[in-house]
């Protein structure tokens, strides 16, 4: 991390809501997050914890007749939740690309890879020639590794496999050289081996590239492989954001430890020996008072304590450079953790 | 994708042929005596017996449609000596009641029925994919609940009733236009416009309801696809992503559905031509109906037939083109 240069992306105090039927769902509530030049960021949580929202707010691809957002998101000065359609729709595909999870769904079916990797280029260089359109499509295909693409390019997306799709996903991703790469999940759709050379493929263009990727995925195995920076995300919340090594060897909040699969016992745990998160996640319509994660925390205090009457805010915490949301992160996890975790 | 068309074709054409099969023998076997129709209550029996000859109803049933099917291909003649007449290619019979082929019984029908159905196919894909996507546009606002109203209102109303309503509010009470009096385009183009717009909107106006409905449902399923999010975050205008993501998959179900109504109202728009009492072939089939004249229902019949699996094998070619998947894989 470039610690004092100029984020290329700075998310402050963003908050998604959606009003449905049964109320107004808080899908991400007070987040704030800066991603520097050329890092890697993994975004980890359980399912509905508001990564994707989170993730699609940096593109303005919430549907906005449902969603009310707040905050800013700043994309190269430019305030992206502020900003007029036209200045949104310059941003995305040429500074912000995102893959989607599902490569199966996410081409247009109706029209040759070719021309839907050329739609991306030409959207962004209206002037340019129909060769000069060619050969990049042709070149970014071969960078992605698509086999005889001369051939290829005139094919239909059910003509490829998942992979190969995940590959034109990835190329109409990249076509324009973007500052940020947002990957929702981008391999949970495909199968084991083919995972392993879509994420090589990511990194290996990340390279040559230069850009941010922002990686939403529920492998923690690739967390460790790919990320410098992780954010923990629980019920619209950052809970933790810490470095790669840092999360791994002394996560600075509860619901890490349980992420993390597990972790070792410490003094006043009852159920004792090894511990994962037990409940569900909170109803993002009417969270818990005081912290979310309390109902499911085997280290909040009890009745009347700080942790059910306070929603604790990201701060620094330990010494290397991590930011938790526990109330408690200070006294007793930081020190139990560090100790426990791996050992 | 050759091979296709020909399979398809093939079929057709078996199909046709089962059709004709079958509206021959039904009609063949109804309990009325075709020769007795010919002339009226206060026929010799001689008479009927020479008509029976004439127009081969002695026949076996078998070589009485081998007859009318040659007809279709070589003409066919009717007697010999004097009283012969003959119906040249394409012969679809002749109709006694109305001494006249039907063939050309069915030339003069036709092009009334044709502009009907062309006009309000026109207006009604206009109004319906039109009011369909303002809805789907505005889902949930003051627009999308009006097009829902008219979709759930307009499908189930009957031509019949709205078509009369129609008639006697506009031209007997408010007395806006005269009385329909269909004219051919060519002889007086204005009395065909004038008779011909009421029948036009209603029927538009009716059938529209359900493509509104289709239209919007499809535009809206079309906005949630993966691939329209894509698009948008590949920086595409509004304008483009409606056209040819959104749109491009919601007419697929349209096009179906609209081939097939088209050659059903091609057939003969039976209500609507009654109601609006324009010469077309649908108010001929249903006169020839009360009348018994049977050559002209088989005849009907058959060129309604002839419009519905034509309809079929071009929704099929066409669907073809409209999706790759299905393209390839056929
Ligand atoms: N359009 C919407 N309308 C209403 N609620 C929504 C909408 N989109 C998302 N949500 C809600 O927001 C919450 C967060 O959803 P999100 O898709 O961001 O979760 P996620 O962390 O990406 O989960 P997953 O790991 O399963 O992808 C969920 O509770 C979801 O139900
Ligand atoms: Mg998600």
């Amino acid at each position: 991390m470039t610690e004092n240069s100029v984020p290329v992306l700075s998310v402050q105090n963003l908050r998604v809501s959606f009003d449905t039927q049964d109320g107004t769902v808080h899908a991400v509530d007070g987040v704030s997050f800066d991603a520097y030049a050329g890092e890697t960021i993994c975004i980890v949580g359980e399912s509905g914890s508001g990564k994707s929202v989170m993730a699609s707010s940096i593109m303005r691809l919430n549907n906005s007749s449902t969603a009310t957002t707040e905050g800013r998101i700043l994309v190269k000065g430019l305030d992206v939740l502020s900003a007029s359609e036209e200045e949104v729709r310059g941003i995305r595909g040429s500074e912000v690309a995102m893959i989607f999870q599902d490569p199966m769904s996410a081409l247009n079916p109706y029209f040759t890879v070719g021309k839907q990797i050329a739609e991306a280029y030409v959207v962004h260089h209206p002037g340019a020639s129909k060769h000069e359109i060619h050969d990049v499509v042709l070149a970014m295909m071969i960078k992605v590794g698509i086999p005889s693409p001369e051939k290829r390019i005139d094919e239909y997306p059910h003509q490829f496999s998942g992979g190969m799709r995940q590959r034109i996903v990835i190329a109409i991703a990249l076509i324009n050289n973007p500052k940020i790469l947002i990957a929702d999940e981008p391999t949970t759709a495909l199968d084991v081996t083919v995972q392993a050379q879509i994420l090589d493929l990511m990194m290996s263009l990340q390279k040559e590239f230069g850009m941010t990727i922002i990686l939403i995925t529920h492998d923690l195995g690739v967390v460790a492989e790919v990320a410098q920076d992780v954010i923990v995300m629980y019920a619209g919340h950052i809970v933790e954001q810490s470095h790669v090594d840092a999360l791994f060897h002394a996560p600075t909040h509860p619901y890490s430890w349980g992420l993390l699969g597990s972790v070792a016992s410490y003094g006043d745990n009852k159920r004792g020996g090894l511990l994962t998160i037990s409940g569900s996640p909170p109803s993002l319509i009417s969270l818990p008072v005081g912290c979310s994660f309390h109902p499911r925390c085997a280290h909040s205090k009890g009745e009347g304590s700080v942790c059910m009457t306070d929603s604790p805010s990201l701060r620094s915490v330990g010494s290397d450079g991590s930011r938790s949301a526990c109330h408690l992160a200070d006294d007793v996890l930081v020190s139990v953790g560090r100790r426990g975790f791996r050992s | 994708m050759f091979l296709f068309v020909v399979r398809r074709l093939f079929f057709a054409v078996v199909l046709l042929l089962a059709v004709s099969v079958f509206t021959y023998l039904l009609f063949a076997l109804l309990p009325t005596d075709p020769a007795a129709l010919t002339c009226g209550i206060h026929c010799k029996p001689e008479t009927v017996l020479a008509n029976r000859i004439r127009l081969g109803y002695d026949k076996p049933v078998l070589e009485q449609y081998w007859q009318f099917l040659r007809g279709i291909f070589v003409g066919r003649d009717y007697g010999l000596g004097q009283t012969a007449f003959s119906c040249p290619a394409p012969s679809l019979g002749y109709s006694f009641n109305q001494h006249a082929c039907v063939t050309s019984l069915i030339g003069e029908t036709f092009p009334v029925t044709a502009f009907l159905a062309i006009g309000a196919f026109i207006l009604w894909m206009i109004i319906g994919i039109g009011v369909g996507a303002i809805a789907a546009l505005n889902k949930g606002k003051w627009q999308d609940r009006f097009a829902t109203g008219f979709a759930a209102v307009g499908v189930s109303l009957p031509t019949f009733y709205i078509g009369l309503l129609v008639l006697f509010s506009v031209v007997i009470w408010f007395q806006i236009l005269p009385f329909p009096s269909y004219e051919s385009p060519l002889d007086n183009f204005s009395a065909f416009i004038t008779a011909m717009i009421l029948p036009w909107l209603v029927l538009a106006v009716l059938s529209a309801a359900s493509y509104t409905r289709l239209t919007r449902n499809g535009m809206l399923e079309a906005m949630n696809e993966d691939f329209v999010r894509l698009g948008v975050a590949k920086g595409l205008r509004l304008r483009v992503i409606l056209l040819r993501y959104v749109m491009r998959q919601a007419l697929i179900p349209i096009v179906t559905i609209a081939g097939l109504d088209f050659a059903g109202l091609l057939g003969g728009a039976i209500i609507t031509e009654s109601v609006f009492s324009l010469p077309g072939m649908g108010r001929m089939s249903i006169r020839a109906v009360v009348d018994s004249d049977l050559p002209v229902l088989v005849g009907t019949t058959m060129v309604a037939a002839v419009f519905i699996v034509a309809a079929n094998v071009i929704v099929d070619i066409a669907y073809g083109f409209l999706d790759p998947r299905v393209r390839v894989s056929s």
